[in-house]
């Protein structure tokens, strides 16, 4: 399968890649890692008629600790993050889940940036990043504004970013004693989630966050309350159908992501010391 | 186009569509089909080269990336001399293949596996080929393969 033609540009600044978005719009994609575009693209699904590949800006990829956050560089890939020093001791969910997705070849490739930019509520690292409070910064024409993760995920494969904007950073609060647990049901050790959790435990309060259950990673505000409220594990993971919309699929029907969603949150608030 | 890519430590330049995928700029530009197209949809990893001692699946990389980069295919394994790589060797061995359509990919993957973890467990390979699939073996000999690389490795890493 070959993508559509294209024109491909690899801008030397963010300032380049800013301009071309600028001038493009919608007829132009951001290419880092390309394990969700390029797909796409050989599907013929997504037919950019530019390319622009941002990942040779080294300057944003990165994983640092500043002012009380964990922020990583859009385009930094998931086994860089995964294997952090940084992310594993003060951000260990999120460099955890860097290294549940796909196998070893897509992580080497893929990007933190690209996976949330693509909004696949079907993908892990949305989910970590909005159990995690996440905040997302991106940069357009007047410059640059921040995202709160609850706020980026609009609908399915659509996110809160303009086409004239850039991805260019990702932050959670940093926590090295997080209590977390994370957990993903798959028929094959690469595929996508059919259904997953995440869940964080530190002292402002518990985040918990549901994979390929709606068209959107959702955060499970039900459970999240019932615990705050004093639930134990097996009674607030009860709640973690609620709100939920599941696609049915040749993986499982609605009902079947329902329990799963109970099932497996119940598993990660037990792991993460519930 | 024009992309320059280090493959097997030879620069190759070739004028290509931005589109072509960097399977079909080594199987057709480079004339080096040990890289095999398998599944085309990033899954069964038979198009696992390195770029940059890194293991990719080639079929989800544009040519156009990997420009100026360093890529190893499975031709680019065996020593000029025709002795071949540890790893290659320790498939042969242990019996690490059946049709062998697999085979390059698993060689690639494992070369980079061993790289970041010169030591692994029989788990650590097991989820290392995550992205490789085999439909002949049940992996059992593949592992063995990885494991008798590593300890023939060993000395080196």
């Amino acid at each position: 399968m070959i993508p559509d033609v294209f024109a491909y540009e690899r801008p030397e600044t963010r300032e380049g890649a800013l301009a071309l978005l600028a001038e493009h719009g919608d007829e132009a994609k951001v290419l880092a890692g390309g394990h969700s575009l390029l797909p796409l693209m050989k599907l013929r699904l997504a037919r950019p008629s530019l390319v622009v590949d941002v990942a040779r800006l080294y300057e944003l990829s990165y994983v640092r600790e500043e002012d009380g956050f964990v922020c990583v560089g859009a385009t930094t890939r998931h086994h860089d993050l995964a294997t952090s020093d940084v992310a594993r001791a003060s951000a260990p969910l999120l460099a955890h889940v860097a290294g549940q997705v796909g196998d070893p070849q897509v992580r080497h490739r893929g990007t933190l940036g690209g996976s949330l930019v693509h909004g696949d509520p079907a993908s892990d690292l949305p989910a970590a990043v909005l159990a995690l409070g996440g905040t997302l910064v991106v940069e357009g024409p007047s410059g640059r504004r921040t995202i709160d993760a609850r706020e980026f995920f609009v609908s399915f494969f659509e996110v809160a970013i303009a086409p004239d904007e850039m991805l260019v950073e990702i932050r959670v609060p940093s926590n090295p004693g997080e209590q977390w647990a994370f957990e993903k049901l798959t028929k094959r050790a690469q595929d996508w989630a059919i259904v997953g959790a995440a869940v964080t435990r530190r002292a402002s309060g518990v985040g918990v966050a549901l994979i390929n259950v709606a068209p959107v990673p959702l955060r499970a505000a039900a459970v999240e309350e019932a615990l705050a409220a004093g639930a134990g594990a097996d009674e607030a993971a009860q709640l973690a159908a609620e709100g939920t919309d599941p696609s049915s699929d040749f993986n499982a029907s609605p009902e079947y992501r329902r329990h799963l969603a109970r099932v497996l949150v119940r598993r990660a608030l037990q792991k993460a010391g519930f | 186009m024009r992309v320059t890519i280090n493959v097997n430590g030879t620069d190759e330049s070739h004028d290509v569509e931005a589109r072509t995928l960097l399977v079909h700029f080594l199987r057709d530009a480079c004339a080096l089909t040990g890289t095999n197209v398998g599944c085309d949809t990033t899954s069964c990893g038979a198009c696992t080269v390195l770029i940059d001692g890194q293991s990719v699946k080639s079929c989800t990389v544009l040519a156009a990336q990997a420009d100026g980069a360093s890529v190893t295919t499975i031709e680019g394994m065996a020593s000029p001399d025709g002795q071949l790589h540890p790893v290659q060797r320790a498939f042969q061995e242990c019996h690490g293949l059946q049709c062998g359509f697999c085979t390059p990919g698993m060689v690639m993957a494992i070369t980079s596996l061993l790289r970041e973890n010169p030591e692994p467990s029989e788990t650590d390979i097991r989820h290392g080929l995550e992205g490789n699939l085999c439909r002949c073996t049940g992996y059992h000999n593949i592992v063995e393969a990885a494991l008798a690389a590593s300890r023939e490795m060993g000395g080196a890493s």
